[in-house]
């Protein structure tokens, strides 16, 4: 089957602020944006069961202009503290880019 | 109809731009020359331990460009969160290397410098009259976390930037300042469209993150009018699209579409992107509201014991199998070898021991759905955090030692059951800070809690 990452042009995560982490699934084409949003493959409910935090910390917004989808979410550690090991954030978005996507 | 037209050196002050890309902005006659040089990105040390994030030579190279180029189109030239922090002893380092630029150059210009640290006093009296709430993710702050802070700054809205304009200033270097509020001062005092100046300021304030597959980091202008601003790079060879453009806002914000100001709200929920030729974009449509409320907000760093880091790699199949209790095992041993070696001055309330696990949940800890997958080989890395620097790296010579020989019930006789990659194996790294304030206050106005001085540069 093929996954999330095969359709994005870009998936990324980063820090919005010490206290916030952020996620942006990006696509080339309007096509393809529709095509994953149709397909409900990636949705505040399945981030927040994917990450396993709760489903109402997550807020999902579907930017057309972007053609992409953010999610953001409080940062699992505030940045530096220290259990946190990712200053940037910039590498939580991994396990978005192995969602499966259906046919 | 009121133009404005912005040059952004680079995204942030030191990372570098092309001379070329730089000059041509120059030579399209820009109103103002800006970049920002900081943000809370790379951690709290920059505020907290007052650390430029880079180098005094990459700043002066970029600095010195960008007041060359001020000198020859007489633009105002800002430049936003000094030395990463923002802290005043930042603004001060950019001033002098101001002063030394203008010497070697032979240049004269009236420099403000707008400093940003908020007084410990003036804080608690805010805090106990109201003025002082939280963001969320909500948490509260009392007097104790005022005063632990080594240091707190206000971030900076428009105000402060727009009385140092209108007292004539040149050259104006701000303490932490909103990365958007040093380019959207001048085209609102000029008379341009609040939603136009600060989507614009949005967009420029990153450089060439804009663009598409961005290059490197290099100069990008803006044109700004009363409904709309214009976007191009200025390297021939990098491009904007609508949808490039569209997409910057989504970048380290956690709302894609409000971008919150000390004074208002941008709200680009209904901008039209349209591409004007095959590099240049036209941004409509977005709408500055104006907040009820003036609000400034805080960023603290809080000073959190000093660290020495051991990094050890393990291979071994029995370890790798127990790995969790062969290390809390050995953290609980080592209490009493601290004990022994201090000859009784140190405890376990002196320091403490974190190992991140690499090759399993080292980067995502509690999010990893896969920590119960076990790898061939692993890497910890080991933080010994103490309250002086000594302590820090004594106790971490100690443990790696301990830790090297600590042993498994699988094996009879010593073991050496850690991968050293370094002699020593310990790396002292220094002060480490926690940011520890996420608030907003309500000032009285919106100058009261920044400070201009003016000098003449000649």
């Amino acid at each position: 089957m093929a996954i999330l990452g095969d359709y994005a042009r870009l998936i990324r995560s980063k820090n919005a602020g010490p206290f916030m982490l952020t996620f942006d699934v990006m696509f080339a084409d309007d096509e393809t944006y529709q095509k994953i949003l149709k397909s409900k493959c990636l949705t505040k409910k399945i981030f927040s069961e994917i990450y396993n935090v709760s489903e109402n910390t997550v807020t999902f917004f579907e930017h057309d202009a972007a053609k992409a989808i953010k999610i953001s979410i409080p940062r699992p550690y505030v940045q530096c503290h220290e259990d946190d090991g990712d200053v940037y954030g910039g590498q939580q978005h991994a396990l978005l880019v192995e969602i499966e996507v259906p046919e | 109809m009121s133009e404005v037209r912005i040059l952004a050196a680079t995204g942030m002050l030191g990372s570098g731009f092309l001379e070329k890309s730089f000059y041509k902005g120059v030579s399209l006659n820009p109103h103002v020359i800006a970049c920002d040089s900081g943000s809370t990105d790379a951690g709290p040390a920059h505020l907290g331990g007052e650390i430029p994030y880079f180098s005094r030579e990459a700043i002066k190279r970029d600095f010195r460009l960008m007041l060359l180029g001020r000198d020859t189109s007489k633009a105002k030239l800002i430049i936003g969160s000094c030395g990463m922090g923002g802290g005043d002893w930042a603004v001060d380092w950019m001033k002098e290397i101001a002063f030394e630029i203008a010497k070697e150059e032979n240049l004269k210009f009236k420099l403000a410098l707008i400093k940003s640290e908020q007084d410990k006093g003036y804080l608690k009296s805010c805090l106990n009259n109201g003025k002082i709430t939280s963001l969320y993710p909500h948490f509260e702050i009392n007097e104790e976390d005022i005063e632990a802070s080594s240091h707190i700054v206000g971030v900076m809205g428009c105000e402060p930037i727009m009385d140092a304009l209108e007292n004539n200033a040149d050259v104006i270097l701000t303490g932490r300042a909103t990365d958007t509020s040093i380019y959207a001062s001048v085209p609102i005092m000029l008379g341009c469209g609040l939603g136009a100046s600060w989507h614009a300021a949005k967009i420029l304030e990153c450089g060439t993150a804009s663009t598409v597959n961005r290059k490197r980091p290099d100069s990008i202008f803006g044109w700004v009018r009363d409904d709309h601003f214009d976007i191009e790079p200025l390297d021939l060879e990098a491009r904007c699209t609508a949808q490039s453009v569209a997409s910057h806002t989504l970048y380290e914000n956690a709302d894609p579409f409000l971008i919150i100001e000390p004074d208002g709200v941008l709200n680009t929920l209904n901008s039209k992107y349209t591409e004007i030729n095959d590099r240049k974009v036209r941004v409509y449509g977005s709408i500055y509201e104006k907040s009820e409320i003036y609000t400034i907000k805080l960023e603290g760093a809080k000073f959190g014991g000093y660290q020495t880091v051991i990094i050890a790699g393990v291979r071994e199949p029995f370890i790798i199998r127990q790995l969790d209790d062969w290390l809390e095992k050995m953290q609980i041993k080592f209490i009493d070898r601290v004990i022994e070696m201090s000859n009784n001055t140190l405890d376990k309330n002196d320091y403490s021991i974190k190992i991140r696990v690499y090759g399993r949940d080292g980067v995502m800890g509690k999010l990893e759905p896969k920590k119960d997958f076990i790898n061939h080989e692993l890497c910890l890395l080991i933080t010994i955090t103490a309250n002086t620097e000594d302590n820090s790296k004594k106790i971490a010579k100690s443990f790696a030692h301990f830790a090297l020989h600590f042993p498994i019930p699988e094996w009879q006789g010593l073991i050496s059951g850690l991968a050293f990659p370094f002699s020593p194996s310990e790396l002292y790294k220094g002060p480490v800070y926690n940011f520890n304030i996420n608030h907003i206050v309500k000032p009285n106005s919106p100058l009261e809690m920044f400070r201009t001085k003016y000098l003449e540069v000649n």
